[in-house]
């Protein structure tokens, strides 16, 4: 149905022409899913762009074939374009709601399609409508017809979005990133729901994502692009367990999943012995009673509902939960950039809530209690080379100065494996990467006792990823640290962690070691949220030995 | 789904929020006109009075009594109507003002009809042809009308189109001396002579309301134009815009409907920074042209330290400036669906 | 949509280097910049160096046309427009940088205040800046220099107080945008103060979109003091500044001798339109992520 036969994308930029998409090929049959699965800057999304032909201004398809049912996607008049959007081939992004006109209501939006594609007239656009909102099982749908974006959740959007890309019965759906920034419940459902609609009415779709886990769990076949080309297709399973590309491999090793350990989410080359963990059962950090409410528009919010758990000595505990279940409430009150409204934060023997969240910064147990932040980009001053983000913590907590400070700097650097060369760059010159281990070098410069990882790696591309949680495991036991890892990602949790808090709604749900809450979770939120996340296939080892015992080894000195 | 009764509070809250503004602008009025370096009675009593003047004056306007009682017995005269004595014409200032309003509505309202006319199509087309005439065009023009003093402009433009070409009328006021008035009904003389069936006059009023009105226009015209441009150009490359591409749906709908209606948003908050500005500006061009208006009262006051007037025309102003922003906010409150709720 | 990869860069520019990247880089920077040096140079060399005394008057020699001897004519009472003209530009300049200073500094402090702190702090300080932006700013400078007496100082003073609301306006939003951004909570991890954290992490970066709102200011100011010199407020004959100078010349202008008014209204207009250009230059050097 749809074949792209060495299609080359650039755009035209203020540093002279780039190219996006280099020469790849591929081909799309009826009622397939094909997943395009890279990391940022492989050219991904702009394939699809190019083909839907909807790119920016200073993009143009420089070369090579698109067709779609005969149709050339490339040479096409503007007006046979639009034709074809909406009605043949449609597109759905990530970030529902400002996908959607704010200041319109959601069931005019799909009658502007379906008029537009004459599938509706004036007197039955909202008949059209509302089944066009069913058929996305909505419930209600004739009160939501008159609801405006601002007033519906992140998933409702999405099934908004999907709505109105299906109003016309199009051939072939492209979903660019449709899951990125929902929980792991509603894009499980929002992924469910495409799967099953693309199934009943028989299309074809193209899902992009930079998870190969979720592309190995929807698609029929899967492509994955770096820098523009294709450097592999296959079967998820294939791919999985015998992935022919390096890239791929690499890709595929550093998805985490069920039974590996964090070594092996790196390239073999690049995985060193394995970290030896001392973990005691002395408490470091005892959280008891904990609460937090705020006053809200509407009464009063009750962020945090009266939570209680230990920290061990060397441990790390992993905080788990969706948008809106506490944990980054609990763990701003943790490093004392907020106060509790009631409860202990024993550290160390003190209650250390009793002194005001103001009050802290002049506190001598300040440098023990440090955080590393979700966003890098929003965590580096904007102002401030590495080496002065860096020396921060030094100059007002360590109280050094000249030739001391410029050492210890680069000490850390060479810690945290950043280049010494990179040091007086500003954050907009860094990477994503790179980022991450300022703030990671900042975090630990004054050797704390207590590491709050508020999603660290969240924002960065799968293989990043691999590199900093293995720098972390690897900083905790050089450094004796003990680590609250916060996160929404379950399998990285269950990586990391010697310990799991569940959260919901403010309240912890279950708690235990990792292994028993992630194999045999007791509570029903915590099974769906197991259910829930992406499932890549098991990647069966077969060449080396020496894999083998990586695994177990990874098993045996996490869980020590 | 979408209750009014929010949007009803909202609207309720927004006319709530105009009271303590008016107050503060009553005190600080109070404050202009009482609490004054010296002796607030010499003010009143004007340059020419004597000792003896000065002390009646002070008597009569109750200014030997304590500040907070004045400034009761000044709350209280306000409300009805009294904003004192004007010394150059012998009436009172409220009635000067009164007769002298409709002038500087009329120049007003047509200056920003006219700039609004010219600037949003100027700014959307600009937003939409980035890097065209039509666009540069746009640039020089923001960037020139941000530079341009009023009077300045108002004198060039009198040199150019009265001296130099012979086209405008001689800068002598709202009407030429050959024509009569129209009988007063608004006091816009377009809209009287126009009831009137009087093209004759109608024509004439026109001819003499050009110049100021362009004037005033080219200075309001700037901002406006900006506003319109960046609000098109952020709509332009919002992610709902390429939702709607993705759609297939045609240019001019996605133009007007989707991202011109998004552009007005913050093009409508502008416009109360641009009355601002208009109102003020309004002084100078009426001193320009003669312009019986209340800009030019206040200025003709000014010369002769006739104080109360001042005061007056300060507060006036102000009062109408708060109605209008009043206007615009209830404006933005109908167009904008969001106003009144909490954004998840 | 698509990330372009990192450009590998050399050796990051000096603070000097950076300025001279930016001056190069646009050319309308390099402009404005020319001729803001031009005026600052007029400012402080040019009563020394133009070739009449301003005040000096010449009853035979008025109303003479611009002529070899008189760049820019002379007025009705003889005196050489160019040299009074180039004169003025010492006072306006003056008047608007001590304008803008003033209320930058005061509407700094009490935009961070109400931006950080929030509460009663914010609300009153919004009430108050209501009040100030409910009057029209030209008149409320009227009323205020009428009230306060008729002389440069009030002048202002006045300019100062109607600019000081957009000074507080745009400071308490840049700065409660990132009162709780990644960098301001790592500043406080770090041991930095709520106040130090203010002033030396969160402020700094409020900096180049407040830089736009000074360079406009500038401008604004200038116009200001020349509107209300227009009218009569403010400055009195026979002063040079270009508001004066074009409300004496505009009864002129009607009769045919133009420069009167036209030449410092020209003048009036070529400062305020350089102070405009200038605001994206120097917002420019002053942002971080302009550097490469």
């Amino acid at each position: 149905m749809l074949t792209v036969k060495d299609l080359a994308v650039s755009f035209q930029t203020r540093r002279g022409e780039v190219d996006a998409v280099r020469g790849i090929s591929f081909e799309a049959s009826k009622g397939e899913i094909l997943g395009i699965v890279g990391e940022s800057g492989s050219g991904k999304s702009v394939t699809s762009y190019a083909l839907m032909r909807i790119l920016d201004a200073g993009g143009t398809i420089k070369a090579g074939e698109a067709t779609y049912s005969g149709l050339d996607l490339r040479r096409s008049a503007e007006r046979d374009m639009r034709d074809i959007r909406g009605r043949e081939i449609s597109m759905i992004f990530q970030n529902p709601r400002a996908a959607l006109n704010p200041i319109r209501k959601v069931g005019h939006q799909i009658e502007d399609v379906l008029r537009h594609h004459a599938r509706a007239t004036r007197y039955d656009a909202r008949a059209k409508a509302i089944a066009a909102l069913e058929a996305v099982k909505i419930k209600d749908a004739e009160a939501r017809y008159n609801a405006y974006p601002f007033e519906l959740s992140g998933g409702m959007c999405q099934r908004i979005v999907c709505a109105i890309a299906l109003a016309c019965d199009p051939r072939l759906l492209i979903a660019d990133e449709p899951t990125t920034g929902l929980d792991i419940t509603t894009q499980k459902a929002v992924m469910d729901l495409v799967r099953d609609l693309i199934r009943e009415r028989e299309m074809s779709s193209i899902l992009i994502t930079h998870d190969l886990g979720l592309a190995a769990q929807y698609c029929d076949r899967i492509l994955v692009m770096k820098d523009g080309v294709i450097v592999e297709q296959g079967d998820p399973v294939q791919i999985f367990s015998t992935p022919q590309h390096p890239y791929s491999r690499k890709l595929v090793d550093a998805t985490p999943r069920a039974g590996t350990g964090v070594r092996s989410l790196l390239p073999p080359e690049d995985r060193s012995a394995e970290p030896i963990l001392k973990i005691s059962d002395q408490p470091l950090l005892e959280v008891r009673d904990l609460t937090k409410t705020y006053a809200g528009k509407s009464g009063p919010v009750h962020a945090v509902k009266g939570i209680s758990f230990t920290v061990n000595q060397g441990q790390c505990v992993g905080l788990v939960g969706e948008s809106g279940c506490g944990k980054s409430t609990t763990s701003e009150i943790l490093v004392r950039l907020m106060d509790a409204t009631s409860g202990e934060v024993i550290f160390d023997g003190d209650d250390i809530a009793r002194v005001p969240a103001r009050a802290f910064a002049k506190d001598r147990r300040r440098a023990d209690i440090q955080m590393v932040f979700q966003d890098a980009t929003d965590s580096l001053n904007p102002r401030h080379t590495a080496r002065q983000t860096i020396a921060e913590p030094l100059r007002r907590l360590g109280r050094m100065r000249g030739a001391n400070l410029t050492a210890r700097i680069e000490e850390l650097a060479i810690l945290v494996g950043l280049p010494l060369s990179l040091l007086d760059r500003f954050p907009h010159q860094l990477s994503g990467g790179q980022k991450a281990r300022v703030g990671i070098a900042r975090a630990v410069a004054l050797e704390p006792k207590f590491l709050i990882l508020d999603e660290p790696t969240a924002a960065l591309d799968v293989s990043i990823q691999a590199v900093v949680l293995n720098l972390l495991v690897d900083l905790r036991a050089k450094l004796g640290l003990s680590y609250l890892f916060v996160s929404h990602d379950l399998h990285v949790v269950r990586l990391l962690c010697d310990h799991v808090i569940v959260m919901k709604d403010g309240e912890i749900v279950e708690q235990g070691p990792a292994q028993d809450v992630m194999s045999n979770p007791q509570s029903d939120y915590t099974k769906s949220l197991l259910a829930a996340a992406p499932k890549p296939p098991q990647r069966r080892v077969i060449t080396e030995e020496n894999d083998l015992e990586n695994i177990n080894a990874d098993a045996v000195a996490l869980h020590a | 789904m979408l209750s009014s009764a929010p949007r009803l509070r909202a609207i309720l809250l927004r006319m709530a929020q105009s009271v303590p503004v008016v107050v503060g602008v009553v005190v600080i009025s109070f404050l202009l006109t009482r609490a004054l370096p010296g002796d607030p009675a010499v003010y009143f009593a004007g340059v020419t009075a004597d000792a003896e003047s000065i002390e009646q004056t002070r008597v009569a306007m109750g200014l030997d009594r304590p500040l907070l009682q004045q400034f009761f017995s000044y709350v209280g005269d306000l409300l009805q109507g009294d904003l004192g004595q004007s010394l150059s014409s012998g009436r009172s200032v409220a009635e000067d003002l009164a007769k002298r309003l409709p002038a500087s509505l009329e120049l007003t309202l047509t200056a920003l009809l006219l700039a609004i006319a010219i600037a949003v199509p100027l700014g959307v087309l600009a937003a939409t042809r980035p890097g065209t005439w039509v666009d540069h065009l746009c640039r020089v023009v923001v960037t020139a009308g941000v530079s341009l003093p009023t009077f300045f402009t108002g004198i060039l433009l009198i040199y150019i189109f009265y001296y130099l070409l012979g086209i405008a009328p001689s800068p002598l006021g709202r009407l030429d001396f050959i024509y009569l008035d129209p009988d007063h009904v608004t006091g816009f003389y377009l809209i009287d002579a126009a009831l009137m069936g009087d093209w004759e006059t109608w024509r004439g009023a026109a001819k003499q309301l050009i110049l100021p009105a362009s004037t005033l226009a080219l200075f309001t015209l700037a901002p406006v134009a900006r506003m319109t441009r960046a609000a098109m150009l952020t709509a332009l490359s919002s992610d709902f815009i390429r939702t709607a591409r993705a759609a297939g749906l045609s240019n001019p709908t996605i133009l007007y409907r989707y991202a011109f209606r998004n552009a007005l948003l913050p093009v409508v908050t502008t416009l109360g920074m641009v009355f601002s500005f208009a109102l003020g500006a309004n002084v100078l061009v009426e001193k320009v042209f003669a312009w019986p208006g209340i800009g030019s009262y206040a200025v003709e006051a000014l010369v002769v330290s006739d104080y109360a007037a001042v005061q007056g025309f300060v507060l006036a102003m102000a009062l109408l400036f708060v109605a209008l922003n009043l206007v615009i906010d209830l404006l933005y409150t109908a167009i904008d669906p969001r106003i009144g709720f909490s954004s998840r | 949509m698509t990330e372009i990869s990192q450009h590998p860069v050399a050796k990051p520019r000096g603070n000097f280097d950076h300025i001279l990247y930016v001056l190069r880089g646009n050319p309308v920077t390099l402009i404005a910049f020319g001729m803001f040096a031009l005026l600052i140079f007029s400012a402080v060399f040019g009563p020394a160096l133009v070739p009449y005394d301003p005040l000096a008057t010449n009853a035979t020699n008025a109303l003479q046309p611009p002529s070899a001897a008189h760049w820019f004519g002379t007025d009705n009472v003889g005196r050489d427009v160019f040299s009074r003209v180039i004169v003025a530009t010492r006072l306006d300049l003056s008047i608007s940088v001590a304008a803008v200073a003033l209320s930058f500094v005061v509407g700094s402090i009490l935009g961070c205040i109400a931006g950080y702190w929030g509460g009663w702090l914010d609300i009153i300080l919004n009430r108050f800046l209501d009040t100030i932006m409910a009057f029209p700013l030209f008149v409320l400078a009227m009323g205020i220099v009428a009230a306060l007496g008729n002389t440069i100082e009030n002048i202002i003073y006045a300019t100062a107080i109607i600019n000081m609301p957009f000074y507080a306006r745009l400071v308490r939003a840049e700065v409660n945008i990132r009162r709780d951004a990644g960098f301001a909570r790592a500043a406080k991890l770090a041991g930095n103060s709520d106040l130090r954290v203010l002033a030396f992490h969160i402020f700094p970066n409020a900096l180049p979109p407040m830089m736009v709102q000074v360079s406009l200011n500038l401008g604004w100011a200038i116009l200001n003091a020349a509107g209300l010199s227009f009218i009569g407020l403010g400055v009195s004959p026979p002063t040079a500044e270009w508001g004066i100078m074009v409300a004496e010349g505009a009864n002129f202008i009607v009769s045919g001798e133009w420069w009167l008014a036209v030449f410092p209204g020209l003048w009036l207009m070529i400062a305020v339109f350089t102070f405009n250009l200038l605001g994206d230059g120097l917002r420019d050097i002053v942002d971080p992520r302009k550097r490469t």
